[in-house]
Formats: C-alpha cells, sequence, structure tokens
C-alpha cells in the first residue's frame, strides 16, 4: 500500500507569483506551494479557483524556493476565469498527488501534445543528466500552438539529443500528427522507454505503435477528478483510480483497461461516455 | 494465504437480516461505488460487503467543484448525489453480481414512490439488499427531510417494502434531534435494519479570500471526526430496536470497529479510511478484530454486539 500524505490534501491558499502567455490560449502560472514543490514529474495538484471551480493540472516545474509552475489551456469556465487571473490574486492549492514517471537512464522516446506537453517537460528536465539519448517529439496544430518550443531546443542541444516538431497545418516542422515520424523513429533505433502525454487517441496509437516494437511505454491520462484521493470514484478506468493508481500507467495497466483506454470515460454522472 | 483463512474464519461470520458476510466489514455507500471493476478491488482488499453509490431515478451530474476538503480530523464532502439513473446503473448492478459478497443497493429518491420504483428495479438486477438514504446531509428534498420525519421516512419504507422481498437497511442522518425516534419509525415500518451514521453537516472556510471552500458552501464531515458521534448513535439505536445495526462513521483500525460492536453494531461500514489506508483496510481490520475475540476468548463477532450495555 503506498503511503498517502494526509497533510498533501489539506487546501492551502497562495498567491499567483506570475504569469507568463505560453501560446494565444495557454498561459504558466507560478505560485509558491511547499508540499507540491516535492513533487515528481507526472505528478498532479487540484487548483481551486475561488469561487468558481476546482480543476487538476500537472505540475509543470517546481523550484528551489518552493515555485510551482502549471500550464493550463483555456477550454472552458473554471480554465478561462483563471486566465483573468493576475499575478496577487489567491488560488487553493491541494497535492501533489498521483504516481509519477519512472526514471530511466538509457534511450528514451518523449511524446507530448497539447498541455500534454507540461508533465513531459518537468520529466525532461529531471532526465536529462542521466540519460543516453533522448528523443523529443512535439505536435500542435499549429506553430502558435507549439509549446515550451524555446525552452526545449535550449535544453536538447547535443549530439544524443534530438527535438521533433510536427504541425498538422505544417506551419512549422514535419506536416502531420505528432505520431507521423514515430513509425520510423521506433524502427530505425531500440529505445528502452517511450513517455507520453497528450489528447487520449495521440497515446492510444503511440501505445500500439511501442506495443508492436515491444518497447517499454507510460503514458498520463486524464479522467474527470473531483476528491483526487482515491475515494469518489469519479476518475476511474477500469479497475484504476486516474488520480491514486495513475495518472502514469505501464502498457501492461493500459492492456487490462484496453476496452475504455482511447475511446471512452465516465461523465459527471458517472455515466460511460465517449471521449 | 494466511490471509484468506483468518477472514474466513467463523469468528467473523455474521448474519445481518439474512445477509450473510464472511467478514463484518463492509464499504460504505458513495465511496468508489459506481463500477463493478473499482468494486472488484474493494472485495479484494477484504471486504465482507459492499454498499453501491447511492443512486436514484434519475441521473444527476452533482455539484461543481470543491465537492471535498479535508478537514482536521476527516473530510467534508458535498459531492451531490452524483449518479447515472437506476435504468443505466441496473447494467453495473448485473456486472456487480459476479463480486462474490452480498451487494447492496444505495436507494435515493424525491418522493416515497420514487423509492420504490428505483429499489424495484435494483432487485430485479440482483441487489441482495438495499439501503435506503435517507439522510444526504447537502441535497435538498432527499435525505434530510425525509430522514428527519418519522412519519414521511415511514412511508418511503413501507412503500418500498412493499415491492420488494430483500432485506432493508435504512441509513440514518446524524443531524436531527432525535435519531432514536427515526430509528423506531423506521423498524416499525418494516426496516430489516439500520445503517448509523451518514456524514454530520459541515463546512470549510478559506481566510484568504473569506469563501467557503465547497461549491455548496455546506458539506457532511466523514472520518475520525465523527466517530464519537457514530458511536453514540449505535449506542442510543441499539438499546431501543431490535434489528442489526450498521456502524458507521471513522472506522479505521480494528479497536474503531470492536467499539462499534461492544456498541451495538452488528457490522461495521467504511469509507474515508480508504483514502489513508488504501482498499486492505478491510483486511486489516477484520484480522485485528479477529485477533482481538480470539485473545478476549470469544467464539464469534455476535458475542461482543452491545456487550457494553451490560454496565
Ligand atoms: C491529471 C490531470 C492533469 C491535467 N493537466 C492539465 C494541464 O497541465 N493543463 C491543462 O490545461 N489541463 C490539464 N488537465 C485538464 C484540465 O483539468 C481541464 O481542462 C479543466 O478541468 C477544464 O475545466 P473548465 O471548467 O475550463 O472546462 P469545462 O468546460 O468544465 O470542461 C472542458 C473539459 O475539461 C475536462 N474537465 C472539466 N472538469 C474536469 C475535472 N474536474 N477533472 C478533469 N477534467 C475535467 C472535461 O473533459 C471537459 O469536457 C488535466 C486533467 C487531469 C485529469
Ligand atoms: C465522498 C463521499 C461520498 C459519499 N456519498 C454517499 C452516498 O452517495 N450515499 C450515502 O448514503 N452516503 C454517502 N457518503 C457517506 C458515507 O457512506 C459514510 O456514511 C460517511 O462517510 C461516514 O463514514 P466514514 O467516516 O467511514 O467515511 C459519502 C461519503 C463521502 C466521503
Ligand atoms: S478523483 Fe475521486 S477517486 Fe479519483
Amino acid at each position: 500500500m503506498s503511503a498517502y500524505r494526509i497533510a498533501a490534501n489539506k487546501l492551502r491558499t497562495t498567491s499567483i507569483l506570475s504569469v507568463r502567455t505560453e501560446s494565444p490560449t495557454v498561459t504558466t502560472f507560478t505560485f509558491k506551494d511547499r508540499e507540491c514543490a516535492r513533487a515528481k514529474p507526472g505528478q498532479f495538484l487540484m487548483l481551486w479557483i475561488p469561487g468558481v471551480d476546482e480543476i487538476p493540472l500537472s505540475i509543470l516545474d517546481v523550484g528551489e524556493d518552493g515555485a510551482v509552475s502549471v500550464t493550463v489551456k483555456k477550454v472552458g469556465e473554471a480554465t478561462e476565469a483563471l486566465h483573468r487571473m493576475k499575478a496577487g490574486d489567491f488560488v487553493g492549492v491541494r497535492g501533489p498527488f498521483g504516481n509519477s514517471f519512472t526514471r530511466k537512464k538509457g534511450k528514451i522516446l518523449i511524446v507530448g501534445g497539447g498541455t500534454g506537453m507540461a508533465p513531459l517537460w518537468f520529466l525532461v528536465k529531471r532526465l536529462l543528466p542521466d540519460v543516453e539519448r533522448l528523443v523529443f517529439v512535439m505536435g500542435a496544430k499549429t506553430e502558435d500552438e507549439l509549446l515550451f518550443m524555446d525552452g526545449l531546443k535550449k535544453m536538447l542541444i547535443g549530439g544524443n539529443r534530438q527535438l521533433v516538431a510536427t504541425t498538422e497545418d505544417g506551419s512549422c516542422g514535419i506536416t502531420g500528427l505528432c505520431t507521423e515520424p514515430l513509425d520510423r523513429l521506433l524502427t530505425n533505433e531500440r529505445f528502452d522507454m517511450v513517455y507520453t502525454c497528450g489528447p487520449e487517441p495521440m497515446i492510444r496509437k503511440v501505445f500500439e505503435l511501442a506495443e508492436k516494437c515491444e518497447v517499454s511505454f507510460e503514458a498520463s491520462l486524464e479522467r474527470l477528478m473531483r476528491c483526487a484521493i482515491g475515494l469518489c470514484g469519479s476518475c476511474v478506468i477500469g479497475k484504476y483510480r486516474v488520480c491514486r493508481d495513475g495518472p502514469i500507467f505501464t502498457s501492461k495497466q493500459l492492456r487490462e483497461v484496453e476496452a475504455e483506454f482511447g475511446s471512452s470515460k465516465r461523465d459527471f454522472d458517472g455515466k460511460r461516455i465517449p471521449l | 494465504m494466511a490471509v484468506i483463512g483468518s477472514l474466513g474464519t467463523d469468528r467473523l461470520k455474521v448474519n445481518l437480516a439474512g445477509l450473510k458476510l464472511n467478514n463484518p466489514t463492509m464499504l460504505a455507500s458513495g465511496i468508489l461505488g459506481y463500477s463493478a471493476e473499482t468494486l472488484s478491488s474493494i472485495v479484494a482488499g477484504g471486504a465482507g460487503a459492499v454498499v453501491t453509490k447511492s443512486v436514484g431515478f434519475k441521473p444527476r451530474k452533482g455539484y461543481a467543484n470543491p465537492t471535498v476538503v479535508q478537514a482536521d480530523f476527516g473530510l467534508i464532502n458535498a459531492v451531490g448525489l452524483p449518479n447515472p439513473g437506476i435504468s443505466e446503473f441496473v447494467r453495473e448492478i448485473r456486472e456487480m453480481k459476479r463480486l462474490g459478497v452480498p451487494l447492496i443497493v444505495s436507494v435515493y429518491g424525491f418522493s416515497a414512490e420514487e423509492y420504490a420504483t428505483v429499489a424495484k428495479k435494483a432487485v430485479g438486477a440482483g441487489a441482495d439488499a438495499l439501503e435506503l438514504n435517507v439522510s444526504c446531509p447537502h441535497v435538498k428534498e432527499t435525505g434530510s427531510e425525509i430522514g428527519q420525519s418519522p412519519e414521511v421516512l415511514a412511508e418511503v419504507v413501507g412503500k418500498v417494502k412493499a415491492v420488494v422481498d430483500r432485506p432493508v437497511l435504512v441509513k440514518l442522518s446524524p443531524n436531527v434531534t432525535d435519531l432514536v425516534e427515526i430509528a423506531e419509525a423506521a423498524v416499525r415500518a418494516g426496516a430489516d435494519g439500520i445503517t448509523a451514521i451518514n456524514t454530520v453537516r459541515a463546512m470549510a472556510i478559506d481566510v484568504e479570500t473569506a469563501m467557503p471552500i465547497l461549491s455548496n458552501k455546506r458539506g457532511g464531515l466523514s472520518g475520525p471526526a465523527v466517530k464519537p458521534i457514530a458511536l453514540r448513535c449505535v449506542y442510543d439505536v441499539y438499546e431501543r430496536v431490535k434489528v442489526p445495526i450498521m456502524g458507521c462513521g471513522g472506522v479505521t483500525d480494528w479497536r474503531d470497529a470492536v467499539e462499534f460492536f461492544l456498541a451495538g453494531a452488528s457490522a461495521v461500514q467504511i469509507g474515508t479510511a480508504i483514502a489513508l489506508k488504501g482498499p486492505s483496510v478491510f483486511r486489516s481490520v477484520s484480522r485485528g478484530v479477529d485477533a482481538y475475540l480470539k485473545k478476549k476468548g470469544f467464539r464469534s463477532v455476535n458475542e461482543i454486539v452491545g456487550l457494553s450495555h451490560r454496565s
């Protein structure tokens, strides 16, 4: 049984330290939180937007000074309200929650799409000192939406590191989905691990390619969340609770939930609906 | 493995209004109770029976987040009874039949007729028993209103009993002046067992923003903070009714469970402790209870039910 630190679940209110625009629809918020500053790549927090909602967000980065960042895409009421907030405004934080990516050393392939880039950025930062090779494939609809491009370019300089961008409209890098270059990458080279996060149909595709090439695989999934501590059942996929047993799942686990993975989730009333 | 063996000892077997349990621990309603697959991990964790999430006639989305907030010694929740409605839920019930432990479907409604309709469908799909949630502290017109009036409650229990042939448990709210009066009314109307208690009305306020934290403002407290209240409720009810009582509220280890048995409970339900200890909490509670019974020379958990009333 995993140890559960109840202290992490206590809601703390903290003020926003800084706000950074990443793309027309994506913004990064930084605030201080000692608990979340101890998070590992892949873990998430629950962010309370007072009077509006509380939503799960992946932890993008943590600083030595206890600063914690999240990157948020505007998609609905809560995220829009959050995008209107400024430095000095108060938000509530619970967490960190969930498991984290396992830390591998050999040859690594990372595939990210949309705001799924957030936990992967954190992961790259932690992996880089020890890896033998790291290839990062990132995808978006347009160049505007390719997140953390400059930062990643800087981090991935060097012979054993590579950044591959794909856009659906061809405005940057390879034209098409980020799964496009994968087939070739995976057949030409033997990787020790594939990590991915992004829209679930994309994850599913990457999973299938990794299965075909028999490469170890970990993906971060999203489901509706309420309690984030494994009680309410909102976030279940198969026998797993995404908030407690996830959000990171291995290929072995994903095979067990094949019927739901990439196709269905539970709605707020518990009914199974298409993704 | 010795684990299974110890859970299977005769000392722990109980018969609750005809429901046969291998051990006297059950999952409380509303905790992971939507799907057969999640319940299977609860059964693997050693639960002697499971109670589903409360299900009503129509689907409900529940309240906006925050729906759960941590208090010092427990949780406050106002999830708002999210459920897919009985017509959808019967499919899950059919799958839950395969769990291998008694399946108790928790039912709520906005009228006696609704309770009866949902109860009938649940039994039709295979529920071994029903638990009527007449005590949800944060949804209007179900729960508090029904669980606070002996007359309305009696009507609900009567209508349900008239259409089902399975044991009917009634889950009581501590948010009443006289819990015993309500319990007696339920039993007179035909209830086969009493579950005590549901959550205690509570709230949380943030000092920076001067705002209530839960979107519904008010919620219900669960966990260790409510155990002394729940224990007193069980003790009081035991003095006046003859049907089995399920003790519920803050059970986290075997000692808590034994306290409930001594107060008069025939079984305990566990909810919040799962966040702390995981699904195996059922096994660790059962094992501890078994060791206690053995050490004290009791042959069955039944021998300690209500034992504290001697003095
Ligand atoms: C583990 C995890 C990590 C996440 N990380 C990020 C991240 O780093 N950056 C980011 O921008 N987004 C992330 N999300 C998604 C984010 O939580 C949703 O975009 C947000 O909740 C939308 O809220 P809204 O009110 O703006 O939109 P709404 O209009 O309410 O909903 C839009 C969609 O968002 C999803 N959503 C809404 N409420 C919830 C909820 N309580 N839990 C889960 N999903 C919900 C649903 O799919 C819904 O269809 C993550 C989700 C999970 C589960
Ligand atoms: C998140 C959550 C959801 C709950 N939902 C329900 C419900 O749907 N029906 C019900 O009768 N009780 C519900 N309860 C109450 C529990 O079944 C139980 O009575 C209460 O939590 C006390 O037990 P505990 O301290 O072991 O959690 C819920 C409790 C929690 C924490
Ligand atoms: S969000 Fe409640 S169990 Fe995962």
